[in-house]
């Protein structure tokens, strides 16, 4: 019994030194950035001073007034769904595809994985080239200049320059959104082969035997057990959707008329190239809040699933 | 399957492949072009004549911060992936009150948006005079791996029988014994995961990288790459060029270690 209280100490005293750490540069940090995000700290010589003085809710005011944060929501908003559509649906698609284990599927496998292990830093610079518009249709640029040579001119487009728009959804968003899906949805078809894998052989075989075609086996059967991982892997989506930045940052910027901006880069422009740090933390205050309704229950649940089983 | 079905699978599965090997094409024949021969006429065609100018120019320009991570990385790496390891024996194996809820409290590190703590963080190292370094760098990628790491190794040493740990506490082995003796030489494939997995993260970083350090001369690849595309006359050759050696590194772990980096992706989803 002794030894078990022993352990116990011991275990606690291991994981003291990362708690506090954790502790300060986690949760302590958040307060202080709580803290700036009601305060006037909105120039280098308001900081500098360093009085502070509390303004209440005065900079999420102006900030949810910002027309530019405005589109930046709806713009987050967009490339999540349609980030999550597209990821969720070729990853799902590919993990059935391979878990067929024709000949050649691990190649298969191994290649659409690969951007995983690249940075969105180089992703971004490549298909930067790859969307730029270049004058078409004379003098045509990247995929523009594929269309041309193939006779596709009507899918000529400006891309991420593009100001077109259907409602609030800023269309200059497909190519990054293209982008985001080349990167992660080898991820997703990853997550979605560890599924498939895990399913017994023989609730496919009984299903068989019944008569049940493909389609209903798969559509019937498979889906409902994947059901976890859809879920995780749309909590992994959407919370990396939520923080995009490097992708972004590197593809696009902020685009024409703010079409490719999201709560990051204006976060980033308002601390780091206006001073504006008190305007930048409550920025990070709203995107850290979007991260945590989707992240606390999803952790809630799957630690006292763990603690269960 | 019919042999018409099969057909159709290879032909989908091809036509996507196209999807994911278009920009390493570009990338790879643009980064062989010598930059009289990089025109936006023939950024699809195959180089006339190989050239390393692309190369040459980029590892001019991106050699020294090509060393800054390294610096970085490796020993971030090496440090996280034993404070991981060290985490999840106590959390595994040594359960103490309120161990699940500390748990989640450290968890909940992993998800936050890092914008959230940015501007104390900056704050905190310009105070305490690190700012604008690797040593900085290092600092703040070993914290924020904390959770990931701890996470990775509390779910490889849940699977290793507790019964190991009793049989040799019984015989009167310490702790530090039991971690050393016991678990450490059991640990091997655990550690090559993380590693990768922060390898490979820290070493594709961005948003801390471009705001603790200020100093061209100090920043980690990633930032380099993308202050290249920066200049006034952006020279696509080299960019392209910079684009593979800062992809290099990881790609490289990847087509070795590639099980390994899978299993660590599918650790970094909770319970996987």
């Amino acid at each position: 019994m002794s030894v078990q209280k022993n352990k116990s100490r011991m275990g606690f005293i291991i994981i003291l030194p990362s708690l506090i750490l954790i502790g300060i540069f986690v949760y302590y940090f958040i307060f202080w950035t709580i803290r700036t995000s009601f305060s006037n700290w909105n120039s280098f010589s308001s900081l500098l001073r360093g009085v502070y003085k509390y303004v209440g809710f005065r900079n999420y005011e102006r900030i949810f007034m910002d027309p530019r944060f405005q589109t930046d929501l709806w713009n987050t908003l967009f490339f999540t769904l349609f980030f999550i559509l597209g990821s969720v649906g070729l990853g799902l698609f590919l993990a059935n595809l391979i878990d067929k284990g024709i000949k050649g599927s691990r190649f298969f496998q191994n290649l659409f994985l690969f951007p995983m292990a690249i940075s969105f830093v180089v992703t971004g610079t490549v298909w930067s080239w790859i969307f730029a518009p270049g004058n078409f249709p004379n003098d045509p640029q990247g995929l523009n200049l594929l269309f041309k040579k193939l006779g596709l001119e009507k899918l000529q487009w400006m891309w991420y320059t593009s100001s077109e728009s259907i409602g609030h959804f800023n269309l200059a968003l497909i190519a990054v959104i293209i982008a985001a899906v080349w990167q992660m949805s080898g991820y997703i078809m990853a997550m979605y082969l560890a599924g498939l894998k895990a399913i017994p052989e023989e609730i496919l075989e009984a299903a068989r035997v019944d008569g049940a075609n493909e389609r209903y086996i798969f559509w019937k059967i498979k889906m409902p057990l994947l059901k976890p991982i859809t879920l995780s892997a749309m909590i992994v989506l959407g919370h990396v959707s939520l923080k995009i930045f490097d992708l972004i940052y590197a593809m696009t910027g902020s685009g024409p008329n703010n079409v490719t901006d999201v709560p990051a880069i204006y976060m980033f422009e308002l601390t780091f190239r206006s001073n504006k740090y008190a305007m930048g933390s409550a920025i990070s205050v709203i995107m850290l809040l979007m991260v945590a309704v989707i992240i606390i229950p999803y952790l809630y649940s799957s630690l006292r699933r763990g603690v269960s089983s | 399957m019919t042999k018409t079905k099969l057909i159709i699978s290879y032909i989908i599965l091809i036509i996507i492949s196209l999807f994911f090997i278009t920009p390493f094409y570009v990338t790879l024949i643009t980064s062989f072009k010598s930059l009289n021969e990089v025109s936006i006429a023939t950024m699809w065609n195959f180089p006339k004549h190989f050239s390393l100018e692309g190369f040459i120019g980029a590892y001019k320009k991106l050699a020294p911060n090509m060393k800054n991570s390294f610096y970085l990385t490796i020993p971030a790496t090496i440090i996280s992936a034993v404070l991981g390891s060290i985490n999840g024996f106590a959390l595994s194996k040594l359960k103490f009150k309120y161990s699940n809820l500390i748990f989640a409290l450290i968890l909940f590190g992993m998800f936050i948006p890092y914008q959230s703590v940015l501007f104390p963080l900056i704050r905190f190292f310009q105070k305490i005079g690190l700012y604008g370094t690797i040593h900085a760098l290092i600092i703040i990628h070993v914290i924020y791996g904390i959770p990931i790491t701890t996470l990775m190794f509390k779910n490889y040493y849940e699977e290793i029988p507790d019964e190991l740990i009793e049989a040799a506490s019984i015989d009167g082995a310490n702790l530090y014994d039991v971690y050393t003796k016991v678990l450490l030489p059991i640990s091997i494939p655990g550690f090559v995961v993380v590693a990768i997995w922060q390898f490979t993260n820290i070493w594709n970083e961005f948003l801390f990288a471009v705001t603790v350090t200020n100093n061209p001369a100090k920043q980690p690849i990633t930032v380099a790459l993308v202050n290249l595309a920066g200049s006034q006359v952006v020279e696509w050759n080299i960019q392209m060029a910079g684009a593979l050696i800062a992809a290099l590194p990881t790609l490289i772990v990847y087509i070795a270690l590639g099980k390994y980096f899978i299993r660590g992706l599918l650790a970094g989803s909770v319970k996987g």
